[in-house]
């Protein structure tokens, strides 16, 4: 038993992190260090410059023109990457459509799809909730119906993430409305671009537009882009959010915004004496250094034990919780370190170079001013990916069995 | 990095878990909770031929010289077993300090006789009134010609009245709190002076108030440089720590898989109870507390020696606090969802619970670890 890194993958952390400083420009990692919006070519620039280095698929074995990382591997690309301050990327293609095409794909579709997914040429977006099926997916009633050599589909997706930006969408769609739930289900790449596809934003409570509506209306799809079999599309998609957990406890990214956190909490006063020096605001702070200490050790056992079989017990669904948690209470003591000035709310200063009046001293803190919109959005931690409560129903089914 | 236990360790687990399977079961525990020694010579004896209690010793004084992760591997079924036995006060704190003197004669042979379960001595360090404080040192020692003179009260030594020989901490100089002046003796519990109050503790252990009053001890029982004992006895509390915490992760392992046999197996409004999500759930949360907790046993077992003292102590601190919070998430929920038999004396549950309340009692609660954590993080 030992906690140190063998010296193979500490010479692939050095790697990795030489090669963040070299690539990783400074107005982009500035944005993320300080939880400033990211735009779209942000995230596609960055999926470039991996992509350059042959890390465009970083998941991705190497028949597929991945790097063949092992998860260990993985883990310490994430880890740098977010310490670093890297965009975190958008999992729908890499992590989720890629290893679909890669298993039930057909060859064309992979020499279609995958390359322009590791160039950061086509952006990808996620088809499954529905307005009636959001934790009960397989309830979900937008239908396709054969004709000729397409399907016809008509329904609405809802939750859609960045679906704005998107080339395409994989949908789960359902082919057979007399089979049992599970069994007429299929599983589709739509072009977003294809008449009859309308893109509604649905603007959160942190005044942001992350997430859409995506409405379907006779929209035709060449079969060719049926993934798999008709009907078969639930394997599919359970394969898929299996696929989803990787870096599911997202330990590097809550180290990065804990290290903002003490910061902050140094920067801010309180009765003449850093705020970080209070006893109660430092036994908060302590809380949630140890628990995310113990996670970053749990998602390290799960990564030594998968180097002899993959996870097949409540391990995934322990780390999104805990991690969910965790990230979600650095959040909200980010906003409350700043005390009152959290409460100015201006959507505009989620951007870089916002100030709130040019040539004059801003009203509190720059980092003050998004921390309210920050709390607000990683509510969405525990509901999305699976509520919490689901995977808590995961971790009793696979433990009483009943 | 791996977190696989070796194949020595493995089976010191395996031999132990046996041994006390077979050894200790439930209706053995409860009698020997009830003798009036509150400890099992027979079952000392046992441990000992199967090793156990040298596994800290050094090989030079006969011992199996083995460190904290075999100790890990052994403690949690000790937990599980809710062994009375002073294996973590003997066989791994007093070795513990006992080998940074073992240069030294006394320390040495002691050792050896430790090793065999011939002798058991505790460490006798904390005072009423210290709390968890490990330099809060007021019991005296006055040097007169080649003898020390000792004056004081130790506070709830666990194992007191089963050890031959005390590890007493005494000033020599300063004051209460300094870290230097605390020197440490070799005292026999018969000696003349030597006072105990002996009573059971909340997990059914046995342990004691010690009075010094003009006890006198030749100046060759002292151990190491006068005034110079402290890192000592700090660096065997915390090897203590790192294998309590060890003990309190196989109590909790125990206390969720009985919860989830009972509820898979309880009946009420015609289903079993675990059926029921409110119960799910809770079980969930317990399983995430333990994983957790084990996690931090792992980190307590490979920092618990480290050279850096900061370090060292950021780390126990950490695990220490996740540790505590975490056995009294699983024991409080482990009787409730045991209902009305989760009160009883008659089911070990209350009894796992109320160990996990002791271990959440001793080296330091949750709210004083997570202080110093905070203390030690801030640079």
């Amino acid at each position: 038993m030992r906690l140190e890194f063998t010296d193979e993958e500490q010479a692939f952390r050095d790697e990795v992190r030489s090669f963040l400083r070299q690539k990783l420009a400074p107005a982009i990692s500035e944005k993320v260090l300080n939880g400033y919006e990211l735009g779209r070519e942000d995230i596609l620039n960055w999926q470039r410059r991996l992509h350059e280095r042959g890390w465009g698929g970083m998941s991705w074995p190497k028949e597929f023109g991945g790097p063949g990382w092992n998860s260990v591997q993985q883990y310490i690309f994430d880890e740098e990457s977010a310490l670093a301050g890297a965009p975190r990327l958008i999992p729908f293609g890499i992590k989720m459509v890629a290893p679909v095409i890669m298993t039930f794909g057909s060859v064309a579709q992979q020499q279609r799809f995958l390359p322009k997914i590791s160039a950061g040429e086509e952006w990808w977006c996620q088809g499954y909730s529905e307005p009636g099926a959001g934790s009960d997916l397989a309830s979900l009633k937008t239908r396709a119906v054969l004709d000729g050599d397409a399907y016809v589909v008509n329904g609405q997706k809802t939750w859609n993430t960045l679906g704005q930006y998107a080339d395409w969408i994989f949908c789960l769609v359902r082919t057979d409305s007399n089979a049992k739930q599970q069994s007429g289900i299929t599983f589709l790449l739509i072009d977003m671009k294809s008449p009859g596809i309308t893109v509604r934003p649905i603007t959160l409570l942190d005044g942001g537009h992350e997430v859409n509506e995506v409405w379907f209306e006779n929209v035709r799809v060449p079969v060719e882009n049926r993934v798999g079999e008709e009907n078969r599309g639930w394997t599919y998609a359970k394969f898929l959010l299996g696929h989803e957990r990787t870096n599911i406890a997202g330990i590097g990214g809550a180290k990065r915004e804990l290290a903002r956190l003490k910061r902050i909490a140094s920067e801010e006063r309180w009765q003449g004496r850093p705020l970080i020096e209070d006893p109660l605001f430092a036994a908060q702070i302590a809380q949630v250094e140890v628990d995310l200490w113990a996670l970053e050790i749990t998602n390290l056992r799960v990564l030594s034990a998968e180097r002899r079989s993959p996870a097949a017990g409540p391990e995934a669904s322990i780390l999104k919780i805990k991690g969910t948690e965790i990230q979600q209470a650095i959040s909200e003591l980010m906003m409350r370190a700043v005390g009152p000035y959290a409460l100015p709310f201006r959507r505009e200063a989620m951007e870089a170079g916002w100030q709130f009046d040019p040539g004059r001293e801003s009203p509190g803190p720059r980092y003050a001013a998004t921390l309210a919109a920050a709390y607000f959005n990683q509510r969405k931690l525990s509901i999305f990916g699976g509520t919490n409560e689901i995977q808590k129903n995961i971790i009793s089914k696979m433990i009483i069995g009943l | 990095m791996n977190f696989e236990f070796s194949d020595e360790q493995r089976q010191l687990h395996e031999v132990v878990e046996r041994y006390l399977g077979e050894q200790y079961r439930f209706d053995r525990y409860q009698a020997i909770k009830r003798s009036a020694a509150g400890w099992d010579p027979e079952v000392w004896r046992g441990l000992a031929e199967l090793g156990v209690l040298a596994i800290t010793v050094p090989t030079e004084q006969g011992g199996l010289g083995f460190g904290p992760l075999e100790t890990l591997a052994m403690m949690g079924d000790c937990g599980r077993s809710l062994l009375l036995e002073p294996v973590l006060a003997s066989a791994v704190i007093a070795t513990a300090a006992l080998r940074a003197f073992a240069n030294e004669a006394p320390a040495a042979e002691l050792l050896t006789a430790m090793a065999t379960g011939e002798k058991i001595a505790v460490l006798a360090h904390f005072e009423s009134g210290a709390r968890f404080e490990s330099q809060w040192v007021t019991t005296r020692a006055r040097k007169a010609g080649e003898r020390y003179r000792l004056d004081g009260h130790k506070g709830v030594v666990m194992h007191a009245g089963a050890a031959e020989t005390l590890l007493v901490s005494a000033r020599t100089a300063g004051e209460a709190g300094d870290a230097q002046g605390v020197s440490l003796f070799l005292v026999p519990r018969a000696a003349s002076g030597v006072t105990l109050d002996i009573y059971p503790t909340v997990d059914g252990q046995r342990a004691a108030d010690v009075y010094l009053k003009g006890v006198e001890v030749p100046v060759a029982s002292r151990l190491g440089p006068e005034g110079g004992a402290l890192a000592a006895v700090e660096a065997a509390l915390d090897i203590g720590l790192a294998a309590l915490c060890a003990d309190a992760v196989g109590v909790m392992q125990a206390l969720v898989d009985a919860t989830i046999e009972y509820v898979r197996m309880r009946q009420q409004f015609g289903q079993p109870i675990g059926r029921f999500q409110a119960l799910q759930h809770r079980i969930a949360d317990m399983l995430i507390h333990l994983e957790q907790a084990r996690s931090m046993s792992y980190l307590a077992a490979l920092r618990c020696t480290a050279e850096n003292v900061a370090e060292r102590r950021r780390a126990l601190s950490a695990a220490k606090a996740v540790i505590g919070q975490a056995g009294r998430f699983v024991g409080q929920q482990a009787v409730q969802l045991h209902g009305g038999m989760g009160m009883t004396d008659e089911l070990v549950v209350s009894h796992w619970f109320k160990r996990l309340t002791g271990a959440q009692l001793m080296f330091g609660d949750s709210d004083t670890h997570l202080q110093r954590y905070a203390a030690l993080s801030r640079a």
